[in-house]
């Protein structure tokens, strides 16, 4: 039978609000995380972290701490190999310290103990010799000639001479004439934001089991995002073979791109192989806060001409970002998406990366996005504000659309963003009247998202239920979507079909559950699967007919011959033929492994409307609507989730979310007190709009959806809350006090 | 360098000769090429399929190799 | 340090355990119980995963000592379905997509569980306040606080 690859448009599953498959588990306490599994003789590991912001250590003695009791082993980067791959090389130097330590909480050495007290004491009984070093946190400072060096040698090819060796790499990249573009324009804005480290602020703390024994075999049992890459940190850091190492991917308590690294893990296996029991190690809040991988913190320009009517004539954009103490290339993401959003004849975006003695970044959604989008968005909304023009009309009048010659160089194809910007007028919220001390603000957001990697096996069992396996962890409800997918293609109901997620050693290789891939990359591959299925399927039965495999088609869960000229057969169903499939020649599956490309773009536009306290300078949510481009909504309530989470999340960025370092160097706020999250009472109902414009790179037209929606709201929300204080807020968070002195200066 | 926008002539039939082609003619490129691109065909995005074909007509931009979270 | 013998009650279910003096409820639960439905995801009273009831009042079991359970009774998220049959607010919630990682689930269930046994009808500003010491990072709450009102009308009507 002919496969082919259009978009279905029929869908009897896609698009429905079926149940999750992980629900009675998670409502009950019975799903396993992370730190919810014991192993006989399990010890107990705990790791000792630097107190100084960057010293040399000048030596480290363990004899004590090895004699206390309880304790079976002490590790320090002595027991870790010594990748050649730089990249491996600094996964390595941030789980344990090797010749220096780089930021406050930087771990040094780890305990495995037969209880947790045993362990914490015997930390303490570690002894450091530091030789403290100067130190340097700001991004603009760790960019100044004489700032403390942070690691040498670490700089690109592409780094001009004479700079300061924590600023590790450079880029431009642009088209058109800026000069001329700039001269065309009636008013010319330019600003310098800033915007603090955030943390994603998963509500579980990374939490691992690990099993090592001398021979190089061993087992990581983890909360994690890729399961295959713990496995292959882990192999270069610990000198063993991956094959040899089975991990297993347990429920994730979230992970938004901070679990898409090892921290802990090849600690607990270098104390396990040690030791020779399986080490436990969880990380408490304090760690997540001070040594897992914050966001990076920025120093962007922005200037951005525009004329009377609203066109954008030229932009230019120079980003300076920190990703903590080893090199970062979140910079250049972020100079890509920065005004991805319009149709520009001249721009030009120029990025730094700057080590600081911080804890090293790792992604946040979509990481480098938020925070140039961000400036990007505020200056045009100032120039709005300037010229007396909607803000809604001057993007539409801008916008990127199929053929546009993006800023970031390739030309678009079909995309979502004229869509969401008109769906933004036409909804209610954007009329509606304001009061006193009430401003509204709207920003557009983008993300790249991308396939990747990635293994489907789907077994037709003899009871003609459906097994689908996969290797990504569900951080979304994507179980249930890749369920759906299957269900739809082989015309079976939802709960006949159960997926699951793999270890490491039962399906080929699949890169980690990021880049908003999953629905998009794992649903293409379990279509196909599906499809190959389908076609062992209908050859049975076209053996049993003795017909041509040709003459058999596939319709809504039956085998079915495809003309009159094939004769005339009762269907068969799914059921029918996996009953007798011992027969036919043996159990009937389908596969599919493949690098996805053709991800779509996702955009989104936001609208927030906010009150501000000139008093106190608080800020209230008032009204929060999304509007954003799902292609097609495989589970509409999961899309809608990822949309009202993100917001949420964005809106703790512009807000109140900030890294606080001390004078010392020292994370003055390592708890979720002080790092303060919205809570429920912080926001009102977030109203969800989700717009179908079909990626024509996915078999139903799915693009992912999971990270575009933390890009809009720190503008948005930027925006409104410079209209409703009366001035132009530069900086993030616009917390109480900043909000307070930019009002009364 | 201007990353992805200087205009540049090679001969190749895919990604892969694309790049070999670029690390030879344009050393100052080989580093980057060899921390990994990705490549933009007609605004397709391709992670690294270095046997993409490419031809005349097609729109190509190097880019970073891409990673979300 | 010698270990304390508690006696408590666990889920309507008699409990005995020894712990340590300076050991929280949720270690205990988590460690030496098996009762891994409380998480920890602070340790500080501030995220409320590990809420539990203590003699029907709300409270984060890390911030409660082991040995403060003695003679008490102790609900905990296991407690809350009957057999196989779930708690409104539990079978609402898959129903409505009020959980995404699930993490801070069973802490929400039992906050929510505990305002509507003492406010059955609450407005959503109530719901909000109330659960305002549970913190969730995937659901931006705004599912949640639907699914607790849904749960609410249904209770109310029973």
């Amino acid at each position: 039978m002919a496969l082919d690859h259009q978009a279905k448009r029929d869908f009897k599953v896609v698009g429905t609000r079926v149940a999750r498959p992980d629900g009675i588990d998670k409502v009950t306490g019975k799903a396993a995380y992370g730190a919810d599994i014991t192993a006989p003789g399990m010890l107990f590991g705990r790791i000792l972290r630097s107190p100084h912001a960057h010293a040399r250590i000048k030596s480290i003695d363990v004899s004590e701490a090895a004699k206390a009791p309880g304790v079976k082993a002490v590790v320090t980067s002595a027991d870790l190999a010594s990748p050649d791959d730089e990249y491996y090389a600094d996964i390595r130097d941030n789980c344990l310290a090797r010749e220096k330590v780089l930021y406050d909480g930087h771990a040094v050495a780890a305990v495995a103990a037969t209880s947790k007290a045993a362990a914490k004491a015997a930390i303490r009984l570690i002894k450091v010799d530091y030789e403290i070093l100067p130190h340097v946190t700001d991004v603009d400072e760790a960019m100044k000639p004489d700032a403390p060096v942070v690691q040498e040698g670490r700089a690109l090819e592409n780094v001009p001479a004479g700079m300061s060796q924590n600023v590790t790499s450079h880029f431009e990249f642009g088209h058109g004439d800026l000069d001329a573009g700039f001269a065309k324009a009636d008013k010319i804005i330019e600003r310098t934001f800033k915007t603090a480290a955030t943390h994603q602020g998963y509500i579980e703390p990374q939490a691992c089991m690990a099993s090592l024994g001398t021979d190089g075999r061993g087992e990581v049992w983890c909360c994690t995002q890729g399961q295959y890459m713990v496995r292959a940190n882990c192999a270069e850091v610990l000198g063993i073979e991956a094959s040899q190492l089975r991990v297993i991917s347990s429920e994730i308590g979230g992970g938004f791109g901070g679990k898409t690294t090892t921290f802990i893990e090849p600690v607990a296996l270098a104390l396990s192989r040690k030791s020779g029991k399986p080490v436990k190690i969880v990380m408490t809040r304090e760690e997540v806060l001070r040594a897992t991988g914050p966001t990076v913190s920025t120093s962007m320009d922005i200037k951005i001409g525009m004329t009377n009517e609203g066109r954008i004539t030229a932009a230019r954009g120079e980003l300076r970002y920190q990703g903590g103490a080893f090199p970062c290339g979140t910079v250049e993401f972020g100079a890509q998406a920065a005004f991805a959003a319009y149709d520009l004849e001249a721009v030009q975006t120029l990025g730094w990366n700057v080590m600081t003695n911080r804890p090293k970044e790792i992604a946040y959604r979509a990481p480098g996005a938020p925070t140039s989008i961000y400036a990007v968005e505020s200056v045009v909304d100032e120039l709005c504000q300037e010229l007396g023009l909607d803000p809604l009309d001057v993007r539409l009048l801008n916008a990127a659309r199929k053929g546009t010659l993006s800023a970031y160089g390739p030309t678009f194809n079909e995309i979502g963003l004229v869509a969401t910007l008109e769906a933004a007028k036409a909804h209610p919220h954007y009329n509606a009247p304001l009061g006193p001390n009430q401003g509204r603000g709207l920003s557009c957001g983008f993300w790249f998202n991308f396939g990747g990697n990635t293994c489907v096996s789907l077994n037709i069992n003899d009871d003609g239920t459906i097994g689908v396996v996969e290797g990504n962890p569900d951080i979304g409800g994507s179980r249930a979507s890749i369920s759906m997918m299957a269900a739809e293609e082989l015309g079976v109901p939802y709960d006949k079909v159960r997926t699951v997620i793999a270890d490491t050693t039962s399906l080929g290789f699949n890169d980690v559950t990021d880049g908003s891939r999953v629905t998009f990359a794992v649903g293409l591959a379990t279509i196909k699967a599906a499809r190959a299925a389908i076609q062992e399927m209908c050859k049975r039965v076209a053996k049993i007919w003795g017909i041509d495999e040709d003459a058999v088609l596939w319709e809504d869960g039956f085998a079915k011959p495809s003309g009159p000229n094939a004769g005339t057969h009762p269907p068969m169903s799914l059921a029918e033929i996996a009953a007798i499939a011992g027969n036919t020649g043996g159990p009937i599956a389908g596969h599919h492994e493949v690098n996805a490309d053709g991800a779509g773009v996702s955009f989104g536009v936001h609208l927030v409307d906010t009150e501000v306290d000139p008093e106190t300078g608080a800020t209230k949510i008032l009204r929060y609507t999304i509007f954003q481009d799902a292609g097609k909504a495989v589970h509409p309530d999961y899309v809608e989730g990822q949309m009202q989470g993100g917001a949420v999340q964005g809106i703790g960025w512009a807000l109140n979310e900030e890294y606080i370092y001390g004078e010392d160097g020292r994370l003055q706020n390592a708890g979720f007190l002080d790092y303060r999250i919205p809570v429920a009472s912080d926001l009102p109902s977030i109203e969800t709009v989700i717009l179908e414009i079909p990626n024509p790179g996915h078999p139903y037209g799915v693009r992912g959806v999971g990270e575009t929606p933390i890009v809009p709201p720190l503008a948005a929300i930027s925006n409104a809350v410079s209209r409703a204080a009366g001035v132009r807020m530069t900086e993030l968070p616009m917390s109480p006090p900043r909000l307070l002195k930019a009002m009364s200066a | 360098m201007a990353d992805g926008q200087e205009w540049v002539e090679v001969e190749a039939s895919n990604f892969k000769q694309l790049l070999d082609e670029l690390a030879i003619k344009h050393p100052g490129l080989a580093p980057q090429i060899k921390r990994g691109v990705s490549l933009s065909l007609d605004g397709v995005i391709y992670r690294e399929a270095w046997f993409t074909e490419i031809g005349p007509e097609n729109e190509i931009i190097l880019m970073p190799y891409m990673v979300g979270g | 340090m010698k270990m304390i013998p508690v006696e408590t009650m666990i889920n309507g279910d008699r409990t005995e355990f020894l712990c340590n003096s300076d050991e929280s409820l949720l270690d205990v639960l988590r460690d030496r119980l098996g009762l891994t439905g409380a998480k920890e995801g602070c340790g500080t009273g501030d995220c409320g995963a590990c809420s539990v009831t203590l003699n029907g009042r709300l409270v984060c079991s890390c911030l409660v000592l082991g040995v403060e359970v003695d003679g008490a009774e102790v609900e905990t998220i296991e407690g809350m379905a009957d057999g196989e049959t779930l708690h409104p607010l539990q079978r609402i919630f898959i129903e409505e997509a009020a959980l995404q990682c699930g993490i801070c689930t069973p802490g929400i269930l039992i906050a929510a569980k505990s305002l509507l046994e003492k406010n059955p009808d609450p407005t959503d500003t109530e719901v909000r306040y109330w659960l305002a010491g549970n913190l969730c990072r995937c659901t931006g709450y705004d599912k949640i606080i639907k699914a607790v009102q849904k749960a609410a009308a249904e209770m109310r009507a029973a």
